[in-house]
């Protein structure tokens, strides 16, 4: 048996036990702890899983910790490895495997485990609980599967619906089955529930209510569900979310006090000395909570009692959750129902909104679709104050600003940021912009959500938005405007000169591509080339990817490939056992998970210049078939699409620039969405620039109609010298068009004078462009594609 | 373990020391070494830009201090080495994982 002293065993490796191990840790940094973790994984984050569900993804994303971390803080965690029995007697816990592990304190966050019924069939092929990763994993496989045609849900519980989610998306028809009258009873009340069941048709989620499932049916498989009326429902997959009970085994056969959870005091405390229990396990107050928030709650006050530390009190808490369900947003506080209740329903839209109030006190709230005022009503639900107008309180605080909130309040739920925080980094942290107090508390910077509440408590704050200059460096206060000038005053060839003069970049270093970009566009790319101010995908000329690897995009002007050059790149794709091979959306070939050190072999291989899809540069030019075979085309649009993208290749640009040129106004290029988008039309050509396609969608801005291809050609080619040197870095032509204003754009671009100009400057730069894929027989330093255990064997190689 | 040549000014190279990958970087004006894969999803922190005194991973942008490895405005921290140039040679000795001095920041909820 390992020393016990001082030890400290938690037992569960779920968010309440990490949760337990990180609030020790913050408050004493010696105490021997041992995290004891039945499921073959590190901690990781549960109440992610159903995003698995839908995206495949590996777990291992889910893990709150990486293993480095346990070592690093001192902390032995087993894992795989489940405790058998509480030898209280000893002060020690029994593995499975016969190991006892000795301690003076106990922890037990051994959570919960889902409930199945005992129905005839529930232990059939093709029946899953949904609980950990292995479940995830089979259900997304088995709905993804031909055999399986129909899956049946039993349970409309929050997970049940995402369940259905993650099954539809994998294209399997399915069906929830609900025994009550309403899907999520917990949280919603009949009227938000039943709103929510036509956006859940639209996503292709069946929803059958008031049905109790007496059978699964089949002979080694499911084939599917029977109720007690006798009716069946055709299903090959059958996943159970019922509900969950929390695990007590362990502390009931110890002879700890266990009702439905292992029963704690306000400190945690079980009924057996020096052992406290923390999450979806425990009881607190009759009552077992299965939130987030509350169980970091607990484990605070666990870790201050495991340590003797005075003081910290678990109060329970007011339930309540903000989530997303059916890709609405959701709000629901507290009670779902009382004796009083104010409600606010818009059948068109989707918005209902409920406060709920017993004994004339604030007592919960629902919010669907529409949930401003969150914050304050949840405030006032746990403090339950006095609600005399609950109808007037509700359409009050719709209209409620954050500014209006209490500074306890916590506005930014990812990151744990009360608006007095946001309040204290203007007051004492000397910030005076948004940006700034968003840097500072990363408040705004997790889900994103709060960021407009941030806003306006800064806004607030600091007496009103001021303008707030974009700088260039954020730390030093530059603005693009100041830095041009003084590199073009001094005559500053390289970004380590500026950073010299002027710091610039120097001690955060998150502006250097911005400096970079700048240094070379003042001058006109003759510039002295440093690549430490670059970012990776400039340093190597490939787009890094999740797994470190890169991607690989040859340049295909205008979508128009060649047989041969078809068969170099399967060629290399072979060569370099490439795992994935795929189109592209601007459609150009990407070659996914090169390994760096191949980049300059596999680009002499294909002997194809860059395609520059890894940088703020000018990407690609979409085309549709034009005039040569499209029976409906008025403009040769592959022409004018290849012109312009040889005009303007290997230009880096403030932000990416995606182009398209259409042949006639079907716009199967979808032009009108590009940053810059041409439309041929009967005897003429529409030019439109600043439309976008991605998170943002905005049709582009028409910038001019000409009558020719070459004068097409000229005023984008102008538009895009303009943006290149007008545009803050980051800045994509959907946000530096509205922010110039359409009028000064046209004035400037359309000038025949002013756009002369222009387009003199972009070919003098383009002149001084090279194609950087060139670097695979020139490059900047003997180790630019390789670490310092790789042999840079294919660097500066002859073949060729 | 390497030269000095073997870094470009403003880098960083990964290599492997006692088992363990660090990420080795030239700075301004003096060598540090981390732990090489940011502890966030994994990035190539030796990928990362690095600045007078800090890297940021290229994936998420996390920043991380190079003398401690703390996450700058983060709760994420990665093991920091001892670095040493002697002539032109470049020596990295891998640090017991142990407590760093940097603070170490709460768990935060979701």
């Amino acid at each position: 048996m390992t020393s016990s002293e001082r030890t400290i065993v938690i037992v569960g490796g779920g968010i309440a036990g990490q949760a337990v191990v990180e609030a020790l840790r913050d408050r004493d940094r010696d105490v021997p702890l041992t995290l004891v973790c039945g499921e073959p994984r590190l901690p990781y984050d549960r109440v992610r899983l159903s995003e698995l569900l839908v995206s495949g993804e590996d777990p291992g994303g889910l893990a709150l910790r990486p293993g480095e971390w346990f070592a690093d803080h001192g902390v032995r965690v087993l894992t795989a490895r489940r405790v058998a029995r509480l030898a209280l007697e000893l002060r020690a816990v029994e593995l499975e495997d016969g190991e006892m592990i000795g301690f003076e304190r106990l922890v037990l966050a051994t959570g919960s485990l889902p409930l199945l019924p005992p129905i005839p069939g529930i232990d059939l092929d093709g029946v899953h609980a949904f609980r950990g990763p292995e479940d995830c994993d089979a259900i997304r496989l088995a709905a993804a599967s031909a055999g399986v045609r129909r899956a049946v849900v039993i349970g409309g519980g929050l997970l049940g619906l995402e369940a259905a989610r993650g099954i539809v998306a994998q294209g399997c028809p399915v069906t929830v089955v609900h025994l009550m009258d309403r899907v999520m009873e917990r949280q919603l009340d009949a009227g938000a529930a039943n709103l929510l069941l036509p956006k859940l048709r639209e996503l292709g989620v069946d929803v059958v209510l008031e049905r109790q499932t007496d059978a699964i049916v089949g002979e080694d498989r499911v084939h599917a569900v029977r109720f007690r009326d006798g009716e069946e429902l055709d299903a090959d997959l059958v996943v159970v979310s019922i509900g969950i009970r929390p695990e007590t085994s362990l502390a009931r056969l110890a002879g700890v006090e266990v009702n439905r959870g292992i029963v704690v005091d306000d400190r945690m405390r079980t009924s057996a000395e020096g052992i406290v229990a923390v999450g979806e396990c425990a009881e607190h107050d009759r009552v077992v909570y299965g939130l987030v928030a509350p169980i970091l709650e607990q484990a605070r006050v666990a870790a201050a009692t495991l340590l003797d530390l005075p003081g910290e009190r678990y109060r329970g808490s007011v339930p309540s959750a903000r989530l997303k369900v059916a890709g609405v947003d959701l709000v629901a506080i507290g009670a779902a129902e009382g004796d009083t209740e104010a409600i606010s329903i818009d059948a068109g839209t989707g918005v209902y909104r409920k406060l709920v109030v017993r004994d004339g006190l604030a007592a919960g709230a629902v919010l669907l679709g529409d949930v401003r005022g969150s914050e304050a009503l949840l405030a006032e639900i746990a403090a339950a104050e006095p609600l005399p107008d609950p109808l007037g309180r509700l359409a009050a605080a719709a209209a409620l600003g954050p500014e209006d909130l209490p500074d306890a309040a916590q506005i930014c739920n990812c990151n744990s940021v009360s608006k007095g925080g946001l309040i204290a980094a203007v007051s004492e942290g000397g910030c005076a912009t948004p940006r700034e107090v968003m840097t500072r508390t990363r408040a705004g910077t997790g889900c994103g959500s709060c960021r407009a509440s941030v806003i306006a408590i800064v806004a607030a704050a600091t007496g009103g938005l001021k303008h707030e200059p974009a700088y260039l460096c954020a730390c030093e206060r530059q603005t693009r405007e100041d830095l041009a000038g003084a590199i073009r005053e001094h005559g500053w060839r390289s970004v380590s000169e500026v950073t010299g003069a002027c710091r610039t970049g120097r001690e955060c270093g998150a502006c250097k591509p911005a400096l970079a970009y700048l240094v070379s566009e003042t001058n006109a790319n003759r510039h002295r080339e440093e690549r430490h101010a670059r970012f990776i995908n400039d340093r190597v000329h490939a787009n890094i990817q999740r797994d470190g690897t890169f991607s690989v995009v040859p340049r295909i002007h205008g979508g128009v490939v060649t047989p041969d050059q078809l068969r170099r790149i399967a060629d290399a794709a072979e060569k370099y056992e490439v795992p994935m091979v795929k189109i592209t959306g601007g459609q150009r070939i990407d070659l996914l998970g090169v390994r760096k050190q191949d980049l300059p072999a596999i680009w002499r291989d294909l002997g194809m210049t860059s395609g520059f899809a890894y940088s703020k540069a000018v990407r690609t030019v979409k085309t549709c078939v034009g005039t040569d075979f499209c029976r409906y085309g008025l403009g040769d649009s592959i022409a004018l699409g290849i012109e312009m993208e040889k005009a303007w290749e290997g230009l880096h640009t403030p932000h990416k620039v995606k182009s398209g040129v259409s042949g006639c106004p079907r716009n199967c290029a979808e032009a009108t969405v590009k940053d810059i988008g041409v439309v041929a039309l009967e005897g003429a050509w529409q030019v439109r620039i600043g439309g976008a396609a991605g998170g943002n969608v905005r049709e582009g801005d028409v910038l001019c109609t000409v009558k020719t291809r070459a004068e097409a050609l000229r005023v984008s080619t102008a538009f895009l010298q303009y943006y290149r040197e007008h545009a803050e870095y980051k800045e994509r032509t959907y946000d530096f068009v509205p922010r110039m204003g359409l009028d000064q754009v046209r004035a400037a671009v359309l000038d025949e004078h002013s756009s002369t100009a222009l387009v003199e400057r972009l070919r003098i730069a383009k002149a001084a462009t090279r194609d950087p894929w060139l670097e695979r027989d020139d490059p900047y330093h003997p180790r630019q594609f390789g670490d310092l255990d790789d042999v840079p064997a294919h660097v500066g190689g002859t073949e060729r | 373990m390497c030269s000095i040549d073997d870094v470009p000014v403003g880098e960083g190279r990964a290599v492997v020391v006692d088992g363990r990958r660090v990420a080795v970087f030239r700075a301004e004006d003096a060598w540090f070494a981390l732990d090489a894969t940011c502890p966030h999803r994994g990035g190539p922190l030796a990928d990362g830009i690095v600045a007078r005194r800090t890297v940021i991973c290229p994936l998420h942008e996390r920043r991380f201090d190079l003398a401690t490895g703390q996450e700058c405005l983060g709760r994420y921290s990665v093991a920091a080495h001892r670095v040493e140039v002697r002539g032109g040679d470049v020596f990295i000795e891998a640090l017991e994982p142990g407590w760093l001095d940097a603070e170490h920041r709460a768990f935060v909820a979701r």
